[in-house]
């Protein structure tokens, strides 16, 4: 059976939960799977993880591990990898991971298949399915030469409660590996977060959220009077919150805030996958788009294709009627 | 300062990708192609140091023939020179491949500084600057909305998920994968556009035969994972009879 090692990402007794979709990903791919959690304090993590049907959970500590760098993660990793030999390594696709995994995947010289939102059998071939061209297309991907294969998961691609549970917890233990905290060139300071949330989208029941589809900001009022008129929160996709027509704090998506509210209308948004994994939990989807190949309206439920312009007057109307 | 900026030309946002024969890679020859937006943001930041602490930006590119259309936008936004890896393969190369042409034809340059975007909107890996910065035996950070630099040392601001941040410092010469929104882009003036024809574009032969570590097995539009409902007529039609699923059957007005 193939050796299937699952990177917990924790900080400080905090797990991410994107690792339990990665521990998912992991029991689709099959084989035997090794949990690993690196960092400092991973006690309460390791036993969490280890209600998951997994062979067993193995704890990384060391001090240079805190607070992350991506020059400690790749060479406590590397030396981790060596000791377990694993012919996967899964990971999820966080910014974290992004940071450290590909240096990883150089350092070993192996193939590195990132941003995967499932596996599949293709022939003799394991597949690993993955987004392309703005989610416009979709691509089956094969890793190529020797392993260990590093692949990391969407933050989304597996839901949480598709978890296998084991009859009993599987037991812990720990690695050490050896470390040169003076090989770490990154110094790094306290996360901070820059302007106070005033805004908690989180808990908005309606959202109207536009996209580059508005094309100027003068336009914003069009969404703005649709949010009035629905009882809605307004929101917007990065490009809106960059040019600054809408401030940051109003941002949706993986760099701002993640929504699950009962109604997500989403006016001129294309659908990048770093927008989508912060709305596509809401309950309703409405895209309104010029684009009938949007990849939002993978997500909608309903969609209107056509110009934002004419539509958002005629509910405002339609609503007020 | 000697400042290196990757970008990559992609097919523009609004191009809907058709398959190719071998339903692997896209129909470029349909295709029009832009400067990788994030790259647009990292090729800015080079600008505004360069201003700041004065200095070189030489734009770097791995890619076929085509790619001289980015460059010489590059050239003309204000970079000095640049550099252009060139050969077919690169293409649809995987990161391996890319970040590989363009180690090898950087090297010898010693630049103090490299940014590139943080991923491109073609294949979105969002590895080629942390592997660029391996091959280069280099320090990197990633996602950076800020750069300073204090002499030998370059402090960042690292953007993390849900609205944190963070200040990382490392030492020179370094490699910084840059995020959108950086900056407010600036657009070639018809002086630059005429400066640019003059500067020089050193074409370096790529030594990599593209064999990289992965393989597109296949390439197909998504399968949708919702049932959308569609709905048409007329904008005041379409408007009512979506006013009426959401009070009626979603019930979420």
């Amino acid at each position: 059976m193939a050796g299937v090692l699952v990177v917990a990402e924790q900080r400080q007794g905090k797990l991410n939960r994107a690792s339990w979709e990665t521990i998912v990903g992991a029991q689709q791919l099959g084989g035997d799977i090794t949990v690993l959690v690196p960092g400092t304090q991973t006690g309460a993590v390791a036993n969490e993880l280890a209600a998951a049907q997994v062979k067993e959970i193995v704890t990384l500590e060391h001090a240079a591990l805190e607070p992350y760098t991506p020059d400690g993660f790749t060479a406590a990793l590397q030396d981790a990898i060596g000791q377990l030999a694993p012919d996967f390594v899964l990971l999820p696709h966080t910014y974290q991971t992004r940071d450290f995994a590909p240096k990883l995947a150089a350092r070993l010289d192996r193939a590195i298949i990132t941003d995967v939102t499932g596996v599949k059998q293709s022939g003799a071939d394991t597949v690993f399915i993955r987004p392309m061209f703005q989610g416009k297309l979709t691509a089956d991907v094969a890793p190529l030469g020797p392993g260990p294969h590093f692949i990391t998961f969407q933050i989304g691609a597996y839901r949480i409660d598709q978890v296998a549970k084991g009859a009993s917890p599987a037991g812990v233990r720990a690695l050490t590996v050896n470390l040169d905290a003076s090989q770490i060139r990154q110094k790094p300071e306290p996360p901070f977060q820059q302007a106070k949330q005033a805004v908690d989208l989180s808990q908005a029941e309606r959202i109207v959220s536009v996209g580059r589809g508005i094309k100027e900001q003068s336009n914003i009022h069009v969404a703005e009077e649709l949010a009035a008129a629905l009882g809605a929160e307004i929101a917007a996709s990065r490009p809106i919150c960059d040019a600054g027509w809408l401030p940051m704090e109003r941002q949706v998506g993986s760099s701002g805030q993640t929504v699950a509210p009962k109604l997500y209308l989403a006016l001129g948004i294309s659908g990048a996958i770093q927008h989508l994994v912060g709305m596509k939990g809401a309950s309703t989807i409405v895209a309104i788009n010029k684009d009938p190949d949007a990849p939002i309206f993978e997500v909608a439920d309903y969609g209107i294709v056509g110009d934002l312009f004419e539509i958002v007057p005629a509910i405002i109307a339609a609503v007020k009627s | 300062m000697k400042i290196a900026v990757c970008i990559k030309q992609v097919p523009t946002r609004e191009w809907q990708p058709r398959l190719d024969d071998s339903k692997t890679w896209v129909r470029e020859a349909d295709a029009s192609f832009e400067m990788n937006e994030p790259d647009a943001y990292a090729l800015e930041e080079a600008l505004r140091l360069k201003e700041k602490h004065s200095g070189e930006v030489v734009v770097c590119s791995a890619g076929p023939a085509r790619v001289a259309q980015v460059i010489r936008e590059a050239l003309a936004r204000g970079a000095d020179r640049a550099i252009h890896v060139e050969g077919d393969q690169l293409a649809s190369a995987d990161a391996f491949v890319t970040s590989a042409a363009l180690a090898a034809a950087m090297k010898d340059e010693k630049f103090d500084l490299t940014l590139t975007g943080l991923q491109s909107d073609d294949q979105g890996f969002a590895q080629v600057g942390v592997i660029l910065a391996e091959k280069l035996g280099l320090p990197h950070a990633t996602i950076i909305m800020e750069v300073l630099i204090d002499g030998s040392n370059l402090r960042v601001k690292r953007e993390l998920e849900g609205g944190w941040f963070q200040m990382v410092s490392m030492p020179l010469p370094a490699v910084l994968t840059i995020q959108s929104g950086i900056n407010q882009l600036r657009y070639a003036t018809l002086k630059g556009i005429m400066a640019a024809k003059k500067k020089e574009i050193r074409k370096a032969a790529s030594s990599s035969d593209g064999a990289g570590k992965q393989r597109i097995v296949s390439l197909y539009t998504p399968e949708k994972g919702k049932k959308t409902q569609l709905i048409g007529g007329s904008p005041a039609e379409a408007a009512k009879e979506l006013v009426r699923k959401l009070r009626d059957e979603a019930r979420v007005i």
